[in-house]
């Protein structure tokens, strides 16, 4: 009967004159979803839910009709406002329908469940059965689910990368009609970074949450690790998903939109379970959907009360690790990184005179180089450690050179672990290139910066390096086209030698200079990034007040 | 482990308030609205500019022989207050400082909550998750 009166269903519940029913769920799915049943085991609960529906109080219609619009556009594609017609219409259809869908999903008690979880029900038919039968979470959002959200998110922000306000979420989800406790209990459930809007993953939360309230569920008071933003990936998180929320699943499979999913995992994994779906369909479609709608609710709750604790467990644990990792962030409106950056956009980098130091240099050294047969004694030229201070201004150019010259950088970076070797260095191998300096100077600075940021240490590093450099090279430059051309007509060991030494020499002397000048430079980024902390801080406390001036409007 | 805490709102009404139940509450309520004279007090004391790094935390506003009161105060005039038994020793001020920011960073979530007009009462389940981690674990 079902699946003959499915038919025409959506033709059929246009035309009926569905009237008592209140935000039934589009008959067009519902017959769509009958088909479904076939292939999938959840149609029942959708079924079902329909003949309780009608007795029970309709639930707010919107709710349902942005609920069941989105089925629509799953089921039909097009019987979006159909959906909203044959809500109403269906009923009567939909009921029809119920009561001949086959006693094996008599299991779920259809009174208890409103007409969203119909709507809900719809959508999770379509896939879920077709899907796999471990997706029995109730709190796990389905393809077509997921689809539909992404539809909603888009309508608020084209963008999906993009934050929703909480502002325009808030306008949005207040058309659900659920009480302002909930909706803000909600937010605070799927905000997971406190920030004051939604991503795209934490609109899907809401959403899925809000869409579970609205069929029945209570809300958690952790969030479920399947609707964490990390949701997506977590196939491996099914099977205790799964077992976890089986006692769920079993309690609210009328309710649960992937009750259908629920019921053959339930079945799967524990006999006892269908039994007690089996009871509570029993008593539902025997008595009054009301009536039963609120024990089998009540049943529910209770009969959830045992599996929640268990599960919210490791949420918790989670969530304070996630909220901890933002309390920074929330706490103070800027971080290490936008401070930085902060710093780095008002100072315009002075042009770096080193490049064209660094160009002398490196002519310099490729002189040395080419004279400096052997190689070690070119390097010296290298790491040329000290520099003179840089100024403040100069400290943000560090950054975006930094950034301009993250080979360099990255050189540096490298070389940090080196610093140990530093001197080993001197004597091994010196790194016939211009990086070499800056490689050694990473590493001395390190050390005398080991708390601050390495990245300012890097940029330094980069910049600082290569004024040595520029200055190193004159000195040594002396120094080493002497020793080279001396190398080259003599190139003893002993020779070498002895240019290590002096070069040893003048690397320890570099390192000090640079370290000291790392000291003074680190010390004015440090001045600096306070001053842009009270700053920051400044800006806080204006829209602190400008909160304060808005409140005694909203509360006045 | 305090026994009440309480969230004052600039206008100086009370935006939370609870305390261990066992007591008597309204004694407290009324404690804390003794104590936003001190904290009025130690505001305008400062006397610098808003922007001006004023200490949030204003340490111990009073002590009596019972309990006694601690106050903190964001840069938006929204006071905490907390009241701690006077036996309980062990609490440090380092440990106080630590509850007014837990205290203020959920007060920030709360805030940051769009379903919440400010100037309502809190009605954040966080937010008194928080609280019951601090109020003294009594029956």
């Amino acid at each position: 009967m079902r699946y003959s009166s499915s038919i025409p269903p959506s033709i059929e519940a246009q035309g009926a004159p569905c009237g008592p029913a209140s935000g039934a769920v589009t008959w067009t799915p519902a017959a769509d979803r009958s088909t479904f049943r076939h292939l999938e085991a959840n149609v029942d609960k959708k079924e079902q839910w329909s003949p309780p529906r009608s007795p029970c109080s309709s639930p707010p219609r919107s709710p349902l009709t942005y609920r069941s619009y989105p089925y629509a556009k799953q089921r039909n594609g097009v019987d979006a406002q159909i959906a909203y017609e044959s809500k109403h219409s269906s009923r009567p259809m939909v009921q029809l329908e119920q009561h001949s869908s086959p006693s094996n999903y008599g299991t779920k008690p259809t009174a208890e469940h409103p007409a969203m979880a119909r709507a809900s029900s719809a959508e999770r038919l379509d896939h879920q059965g077709v899907v796999d039968y471990t997706d029995d979470d109730p709190w796990r959002i389905t393809e077509e689910q997921l689809e539909y959200y992404t539809n909603q998110f888009k309508s608020l922000q084209p963008d999906l990368g993009a934050l929703i306000l909480g502002a325009v979420a808030k306008n949005f989800f207040t058309k659900s009609k659920l009480p302002i406790p909930e909706l803000s209990h909600i937010w605070e459930l799927s905000d997971v970074d406190r920030d004051g809007a939604l991503t795209f993953s934490e609109f899907c939360t809401a959403f899925h949450l809000i869409v579970a309230r609205k069929n029945g569920y209570p809300l958690p008071e952790t969030l479920p690790p399947t609707l964490r933003p990390g949701f997506m990936q977590p196939a491996e998180d099914i099977p205790n998903i799964a077992e976890s929320a089986e006692p769920l699943i079993v309690f609210e499979d009328t309710q649960l939109r992937h009750s259908q999913v629920d019921r053959s995992v339930v079945e799967r994994h524990q006999p006892s379970l269908p039994t007690i779906k089996q009871e509570l369909t029993e008593e539902s479609s025997q008595q009054d959907v009301g009536v039963k709608r609120g024990v089998t609710c009540q049943e529910k709750q209770t009969l959830q009360l045992g599996p929640f604790p268990e599960r919210p467990e490791p949420p918790q644990e989670l969530d304070p690790q996630m909220r901890m990792k933002t309390r920074p962030r929330s706490y103070s409106s800027t971080s290490f990184e936008d401070a930085m950056k902060k710093a780095e956009e008002p100072p315009t980098p002075p042009p770096r005179p080193q490049k064209t130091h660094s160009r002398a240099s490196s002519l310099d050294l490729n002189k040395l180089f080419q004279q400096g047969a052997p190689g070690v004694k070119s390097g010296w030229l290298p790491p040329p450690p000290a520099l003179p201070p840089r100024p403040p201004a100069s400290q943000v150019p560090h950054f975006i050179n930094v950034s301009e010259k993250t080979p360099q950088n990255k050189v540096q970076q490298p070389n940090f672990a080196d610093f140990t070797h530093f001197r080993e260095e001197e004597e091994s191998s010196v790194k016939p290139e211009e990086q070499g300096p800056r490689s050694r100077f990473g590493p001395s600075t390190e050390d005398l910066t080991n708390t601050s940021k390495q990245d300012i240490t890097a940029a330094s590093h980069g910049q600082v390096p290569q004024k040595p450099i520029r200055r190193k090279y004159h000195p040594e430059s002396q120094n080493l086209e002497t020793p080279p051309p001396s190398a080259m007509p003599f190139p003893t060991p002993a020779k070498t030698s002895q240019k290590l030494l002096s070069r040893q020499k003048r690397e320890i002397q570099m390192a000090i200079r640079k370290n000291k000048e790392t000291n003074a430079v680190l010390t004015r980024l440090n001045s600096e990034l306070q001053q842009q902390l009270k700053v920051v801080h400044q800006e806080r406390v204006t829209l602190e007040s400008q909160l304060e001036l808005l409140r005694p409007l909203a509360s006045t | 482990m305090a026994v009440c805490i309480a969230v004052i709102a600039k206008e100086n009404y009370p935006l939370y308030i609870r305390s261990v139940p066992t007591q008597n509450e309204l004694k407290f309520h009324y404690t804390v609205h003794t104590s936003l004279d001190v904290v009025e007090e130690k505001i305008s004391s400062v006397g610098k500019s808003m922007g001006d790094q004023r200490e949030l935390y204003l340490g111990l506003l009073y002590p009596t022989e019972d309990y006694k009161v601690y106050g903190y105060v964001t840069n938006s005039k929204v006071k905490f207050v907390i009241v701690v038994d006077s036996s309980n020793t062990s609490l440090r001020d380092n440990e106080i400082r630590s509850m007014f920011r837990k205290l203020h960073n959920s007060f920030t979530d709360v805030m940051c909550n769009p379903f919440h007009n400010p100037g309502d009462h809190i009605q954040s389940k966080a937010f008194d998750g928080i609280v019951s981690g601090m109020m003294v674990q009594t029956g």
